[in-house]
């Protein structure tokens, strides 16, 4: 336990020392302070709750944004020090394979934590506050966003690290960093949507359709924020919410595989990794 | 009930592909004893540490460290009584020496305290708040050196330890092995040069191509390696090129010139040509008797004409 805090005080204090944390943190509070301003102007007419309309704008930002953040800070985790030298030394040291790998989660983790939290957090107290009469669900639904935001970042931080330990240069690494944030974030949908249109004889069931959301943590995270309640009416995604009818008693769970299991490859991969 | 090997290797091997970095070793290290590893660049020594430290598997053989396969899940303890300095350490260069070391010594649960000591015993204090990576070579060696005593280890495994460190600094990391080594600590280090490590270490072992060629103390290496010993006699010319005639098998004349020759020959015949010179009536002038060098020792075995 001593050497897993050990190890992620260091990483959270790197991230500290090489702006990291900052440049985060300023990037998300930046673009979600300007969403908040922008999406103030379509729902101020038709009644809603400025802070819902935010939870819409800010989650289609957080789907794009967070993985590439996650990702960003965790592709060189390991083999970037494989290559500096310095996981060498590490591991002449009493710490454990496993070690490494989830100290480095928890600090880059909380990396990410931080800069959702302070980020998203600023704009949601100007949006929800400036519009006076934001509800308990509204805040809920924020708090919600916040949450599995940091979720979703958790999952590209796991597929960082697996990605790390499967390649022998960072420049590898980096390479296949891009192509999975692209994978999973912008061409699994445009490839669903494509077989969906092109599917004129209805070969593909809705239960296929269900499956194949689920398979992809940033749907599941989108479905999670964009799909329920109250915010569900402004995301235009009510009625797939309704069709796919995933609750957060399904969605979580499958984020939370989606973090578990790349992590605890990762770990099993570099335990065979011989320096 | 401990061993007294400290480090045991027997028949030790490891492969990458068809390259054998460790081809069969078999040695034992004695608890406070100090190992040094001598060979080529690639001859296998680096590859060594890293099997002692469980970094990585051997494909043949057995070894245990301070009584642990260093592979086993329970070795990861036995790593907190060890000192590791990797050849051409490289740190987390935007921390401070001193950030580093008490990263490090946190990692190993060593007393806080124990920084300032080993920084100032390696002769840090004044830039151990200076970024490491505004450190010198010599710098960074000796940092890594302190961290490799955190925590007051049973062994230490240092490769290539006095690389960027000047002659004064080399003998003050000498010093301070002699320290660890009466205190009980083992040392196995790896170095280049024979002649450094002469009444420096207890036993010297070369390898070569992953194989140990040869392992002992250096009067014990001398013996084995049985090169020539030299004789440089002043004479007049002519009563040079008589005298070597005269000296015959066993003998080789090694150079003459207007007023000097050289001869060698194999050191057990080395008291038979003394008599021969001074019994052979020539007019020697003056006589220099030469071992062969610790240099020539190591080259001998080095370069692979040794018992394998």
């Amino acid at each position: 336990m001593r050497v897993l805090f050990v190890i992620a005080a260091k990483e959270f204090r790197d991230g500290l020392r090489n702006r990291w944390v900052l440049a985060a943190t300023l990037l998300l509070a930046g673009l979600a302070l300007s969403l908040a301003f922008v999406g103030s102007g379509p729902g101020g007419t038709v009644g809603a709750t400025r802070l819902a309309v935010t939870v819409v704008s800010l989650s289609s930002l957080s789907i794009f944004l967070v993985p590439l953040i996650a990702l960003l800070l965790s592709y060189d985790a390991l083999v970037g020090e494989i290559e500096r030298g310095t996981m060498l030394l590490l591991l002449a040291y009493p710490v454990a394979r496993w070690q490494v790998v989830l100290g480095k989660f928890l600090g880059q983790g909380a990396i990410l934590a931080f800069a959702v939290v302070v980020g998203y957090g600023v704009a949601g107290l100007v949006a929800g506050l400036g519009a006076g009469h934001s509800d308990a669900e509204s805040w809920r639904a924020f708090g919600a966003m916040i949450g599995s935001s940091i979720l979703l970042g958790a999952v590209f931080l796991s597929l960082g690290y697996l990605i790390s330990v499967g390649v022998r240069e960072q420049g590898t690494a980096a390479g296949i960093a891009v192509a999975v944030w692209l994978v999973f974030v912008v061409l699994y949908d445009m490839a669903l949507l494509g077989v969906l249109l092109a599917d004129e004889s209805h070969v593909i069931t809705t239960g296929a359709v269900r499956a194949l959301l689920l398979v992809n943590p940033a749907d599941a995270y989108r479905l999670f924020n964009l799909a329920s309640g109250e915010v569900a009416a402004y995301s235009g995604l009510a009625d797939l919410g309704a069709q796919a009818r995933f609750g957060a008693g399904v969605l979580l769970p499958v984020l939370a595989g989606w973090v578990l299991a790349p992590l605890a490859l990762a770990a099993a991969l570099f335990r065979r990794r011989e320096l | 009930m401990m061993s007294v090997a400290a480090v045991r290797l027997e028949a030790l091997s490891k492969r990458y592909g068809t390259v054998a970095a460790v081809d069969g070793v078999s040695l034992a290290v004695e608890a406070g004893e100090c190992l040094a590893l001598l060979g080529h660049n690639g001859a296998g020594k680096t590859t060594l540490f890293k099997l002692m430290l469980g970094l990585t598997r051997p494909t043949g053989g057995r070894l245990s460290v301070l009584d642990e396969d260093p592979g086993a899940r329970a070795a990861v303890r036995v790593r907190r009584q060890i000192g590791f300095l990797p050849e051409n350490v490289s740190f987390h260069d935007a921390m401070t020496g001193r950030e580093l070391l008490r990263y490090y010594a946190r990692l190993k649960d060593a007393p806080r305290g124990e920084c300032e000591r080993l920084l100032e015993r390696v002769g840090l204090v004044q830039a151990a708040g200076g970024r490491i990576k505004t450190y010198s070579k010599g710098m960074r060696q000796r940092l890594g050196l302190a961290q490799a005593l955190l925590g007051a280890p049973r062994l230490m495994l240092l490769d290539e330890p006095t690389t960027g460190l000047d002659p004064t600094l080399r003998d003050s990391f000498y010093a301070l092995i002699r320290e660890m080594t009466a205190a009980g600590t083992t040392v196995v280090l790896s170095s280049h040069a024979l002649t450094e490590l002469e009444a420096r270490t207890d036993r010297v072992a070369i390898m070569k191509q992953g194989r140990l060629n040869v392992c002992g103390t250096l009067a014990e290496l001398r013996r084995a390696a049985s090169l020539p010993v030299r004789f440089r006699l002043t004479v007049p010319v002519d009563d040079g090129k008589r005298l070597a005639q005269r000296i015959g098998a066993g003998v080789n004349l090694a150079r003459v010139n207007d007023h000097a020759i050289e001869l060698t020959c194999p050191p057990a015949e080395k008291m038979a040509v003394l008599r021969e010179i001074v019994t052979s009536g020539v007019a020697v002038e003056d006589i220099d008797i030469q071992p062969p060098s610790l240099d020539a020792v190591y080259a001998h075995f080095r370069n692979g004409e040794g018992p394998s």
